[in-house]
């Protein structure tokens, strides 16, 4: 699936978290949002997952407008968000999580008159779901406060994994994680893209982001600002344009921003 | 599979116990204080005395029933007694009055009991008042309504529905049930079933350990709260029918400090103040502990101020142990 957005702008109070910003999201590939701590990303991709409703511009996926009123129509549309704080209730086990919101009922009257969880099938499910992703944790029954900072990522990946239908986005998967735990979520990535599911990945990690994007959305005071190439653009480049040194230009083509300006000293 | 088997066994660690199930301390002080009482006394254990026991914490372990909901959410629930007392005026005169029949009186004690539930959810998740002021200001509100509405007087029950659950019972393998015990267990396993069995349970859960994550996930936090104050609404409703099984005299000084006995039955349950912790069945056990406690001490000769002592206590360890527990973690 992909997604468009023109024109998304969130004000919090004074503060202006999104300032008319564009989003593109081609279908099958991995996008990484690139920015400075506060540059709104995470606003934006809660936008896109219905856990922020924009005070003004549209969404569109596959060209068609939507309207998301929270998180659990964005998750009806197959879109499955890892947020930055995992989003996981630590006291309980790892199937409850991997169902929270979505728990699944037995068949037949029990489920339906004395709405009974299918306890089994969840269990059994999310099982599925780590053995296949390669997630080797102890027991599906632990609760997700006794897992280690990878596991819990890891947690919060397979329940992106099992239910991203359509587009799986995740919020600095890796910010948290040494560098053994951080291949691994790139690897579970890399699955999820050759599955055919498109990914947003934000992230600081630039050689993470250049190892496995597509194409490089650069975020700055609330708005897209460019579009880098990994296989044009260099890390500095894109390090550039995130803080502001560098600019893009209508074809692509980069040039410097002088301090000045920066200042607003110099009347040009 | 049994590599994992043998690194849990490797690696005993009591903490570990109590985190997975908060419930096994509780349970264990419960045997404890019946062995002992049981030893240390020659009237402590045999059925009259026993279900004696059960018959004295109906009232405040089904107010606890309800008071574990909203602490489960992070809440907390100062009016239950009061709203429980308050039903009881009503239901007793509207009956002596004989406005109503006993089921009719009744069922508008109940509804009342809903309709102050319904109330405290929607200042708490509408208008975002924290739970702890809302409900220690219906406990004021509905203590003085009670004492105004009886003008300060008690009002008798002659029998009737109102009375029923302790007056009536039946032979249960020769040991007389009376029908407010059976009604108590069937709330218990009712809510029991509710909170780990069905998805209201679960998110009931979520909603008080990672309320921010709960809404991510798509769960609808403040209809949970809502619908938890409701619930627990009625159980105070039922819990207002059980103490006039229990005494057949609606009294609107009754149960002062009912709010406060119903904490300390969830707390030393190992229910977690903080919420999203614990459950229904550490509650009963915390509920039957307190009233062991009371009786043994009370055969052994313990003068009455020197229980609530011991059960202070025990409500200090009991959040001990739960910070304890939690604090192990990696
Ligand atoms: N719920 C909120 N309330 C108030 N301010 C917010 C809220 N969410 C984000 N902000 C502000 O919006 C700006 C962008 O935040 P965020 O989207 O988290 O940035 P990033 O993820 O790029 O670090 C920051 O200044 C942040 O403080
Ligand atoms: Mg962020």
């Amino acid at each position: 699936m992909s997604i468009t957005a023109r024109g998304l702008s969130k004000r919090y109070g004074h503060v202006v978290a999104m300032d008319r910003t564009d989003f593109d999201l081609a279908d099958g590939e991995v996008l990484a949002v690139v920015g400075d701590n506060g540059a709104g990303k995470s606003t934006l991709i809660k936008t896109l997952s219905g856990a922020v409703i924009p005070d003004e511009g549209g969404i569109e996926l596959d060209g068609k407008p939507v309207r998301f009123r929270g998180p659990l129509e964005a998750r009806r549309h197959g879109i499955e968000t890892i947020y930055q704080d995992l989003a996981v209730a630590p006291a309980q086990d790892i199937a409850s999580n991997l169902y929270l919101g979505r728990e699944r009922r037995l068949a037949g009257w029990r489920g339906k008159l004395l709405r009974h969880l299918d306890r089994k099938g969840m269990r059994e499910h999310a099982q599925q779901v780590l053995d296949e992703l390669g997630i080797g944790i102890k027991s599906i029954s632990q609760t997700v406060e006794t897992l280690s900072g990878g596991q819990r990522q890891a947690v919060a990946v397979a329940r992106a994994a099992a239910f991203g239908t359509k587009v799986v986005i995740m919020d600095e998967p890796t910010a948290a994680l040494g560098v053994a735990e951080s291949a691994k979520v790139l690897e579970l990535i890399g699955r999820i893209r050759d599955r055919g599911i498109p990914v947003v990945l934000i992230s600081h990690n630039m050689p993470h982001v250049f190892e496995i994007a597509d194409r490089v959305h650069v975020h700055r005071l609330g708005k897209r600002v460019a579009i880098a190439d990994p296989g044009r653009h260099s890390m500095n480049e894109v390090v550039g344009l995130l803080t502001g040194a560098l600019r893009m230009n209508e074809e692509g083509t980069l040039s410097e921003v002088s301090g000045a300006v920066h200042t607003g000293l110099d009347p040009d | 599979m049994t590599a994992v088997t043998q690194d849990q066994a490797k690696r005993f660690d009591p903490g570990e116990i109590f985190r997975r199930s908060p419930v096994v301390g509780p349970l264990l002080a419960l045997v404890v204080a019946i062995v002992v009482f049981s030893v240390s006394t020659d009237t402590f254990l045999n059925l009259d005395n026993l279900s004696l026991v059960v018959e004295q914490s109906l009232v405040i372990g089904t107010l606890a029933l309800g008071q574990t909901l909203v602490i489960l959410t992070n809440g907390i629930d100062l009016s239950n007694a009061s709203n429980a007392v308050l039903a009881t005026l009503i239901m007793a005169m509207l009956v002596a009055s004989g406005a109503t029949s006993g089921w009719l009186g009744l069922v508008t004690g109940i509804v009342t009991s809903v309709v102050i539930g319904f109330l405290i959810g929607t200042l708490v998740t509408r208008a975002k008042l924290p739970p702890f002021i809302v409900t220690l200001g219906l406990f004021t509100i509905l203590t003085a309504l009670g004492r105004l509405f009886a003008s300060g007087q008690s009002v008798p029950v002659k029998g009737g529905v109102l009375a029923w659950l302790g007056t009536e019972s039946y032979l249960f393998g020769g040991i007389p049930v009376t029908y407010g015990m059976t009604l108590a267990l069937i709330m218990f396993i009712v809510v029991w079933y509710a909170l780990v069995r069905t998805s209201w349970g679960k998110h009931v859960y979520a909603v008080g350990n990672a309320p921010e994550a709960a809404r991510l996930t798509g769960i609808n936090v403040g209809r949970t709260v809502l619908s938890v104050y409701i619930v627990a609404g009625l159980i105070y409703g039922i819990a207002a029918w059980q103490a006039l099984g229990r005494v057949p005299n609606a009294d609107p000084n009754a149960f002062e400090t009912g709010n406060l006995e119903s904490i300390t039955a969830v707390v030393i349950g190992g229910t977690s103040l903080f919420g999203g912790r614990g459950g229904v069945t550490g509650t009963l056990v915390g509920a039957l502990i307190v009233a062991v406690l009371q009786s043994g001490l009370t055969q052994l000769g313990v003068d009455d101020l020197y229980q609530e002592v011991a059960i202070g206590v025990l409500v200090i360890a009991a959040v001990a142990v739960d910070r304890f527990a939690r604090r192990r973690q990696p």
